[in-house]
């Protein structure tokens, strides 16, 4: 059956600060193939400005994903999730992620829509500093399959 | 936030250089662990296959971080790209055949806006079929 539209606005506590490691933005632009220095030589970032090496602009998604789980999982939400594909994601920045950071996470249902009998989950994620500065905003859609049919 | 790439430099029509991304399995091990995202339709065919893929698939996000590049290379400084994002469109089937997968990836520049900032419009394809739809990024320039 279609989701409930009810889950629309509900928004969850904050994620667990998440501390942005050196190594893991070295590790994920090693794995998306980028030898940027800005990614890799902490001289480098320095230079264009940063105080530490600078996390690609995708790199959110490493800690985001895993904090949305708390709607997309939601039970009373109902979503099976093995009928879920990735539909659409955004990144709106206030700034550039940097190592050192630490970041937490406040998801929200953004929207939820049927459409050709497939449900659309919009998750909305506000990423700020543990001292409140916003950092980045991002909004994934996410597609559960023929929900509409059962 | 430092470029050299002025905003007075570009136009609507810029083309930013092109790039092609070849994708293993490996690549898709490497990010599986780099992002966290062990979800087994990237890395075990026999799994994928079962469920009416055609082969493993690269990670959407996987596919997307690559096609940055694009403009990450053209602007310098990643933190110029202040707005990303795209549709999945079509999934990329990486076999494990010795070759896997190309991703093509182009980019020009298709509106300019305020504070000196520009939108991007991003192609990325793989055999001939555009697997990310709607991708854009704002990027701001000196």
């Amino acid at each position: 059956m279609a989701l409930n539209p009810d889950f629309i606005g509900r928004t969850y506590p904050p994620s667990e600060p998440y501390l942005v490691g050196r190594e893991k933005i070295r590790e994920f632009a090693l794995a998306i193939g980028d030898s940027n220095p800005a990614y890799h030589d902490v001289s480098a970032a320095q230079g264009l400005g940063y105080a530490d090496v600078v996390a690609p602009p995708t790199f959110a998604i490493a800690f985001v994903h895993a904090s949305a789980e708390v709607a997309i999982l939601d039970p009373d939400l109902g979503l099976d999730y093995t009928k879920v594909v990735h539909g659409e994601e955004s990144f709106v920045y206030a700034r550039p992620i940097v190592a050192g950071d630490e970041l937490v996470v406040v998801n929200t249902i953004a929207n939820i829509r049927a459409a050709a009998g497939n449900d659309m989950i919009t998750v909305r994620s506000d990423v700020s500093t543990t001292s409140g500065e916003p950092v980045v905003v991002t909004t994934m859609v996410i597609v559960a399959r023929g929900t509409d049919a059962q | 936030m430092t470029t050299n790439l002025k905003f007075t430099d570009v136009e609507v029509g810029t083309k930013l250089p092109a790039l092609s991304v070849p994708i293993q399995r490996l690549n898709l091990i490497k990010y599986a662990g780099a992002s966290g995202d062990f979800n087994i339709i990237h890395w075990n065919e026999r799994f994928a296959t079962s469920v009416g893929l055609p082969n493993v698939i690269a990670h959407g996000m996987f596919t997307m971080g690559a096609a940055i590049r694009v403009v990450t290379d053209w602007v310098g400084d990643p933190g110029a790209v202040v707005e990303y994002g795209v549709r999945f469109t079509r999934p990329v089937p990486v076999p494990d055949d010795g070759i896997g997968a190309l991703l093509e990836i182009s980019g020009e520049v298709t509106e300019l806006l305020d504070a000196g900032r520009v939108r991007v419009t991003l192609t990325a394809s793989s055999s001939g079929q555009t697997v990310l739809g709607k991708a854009q990024a704002v990027v701001q320039l000196a």
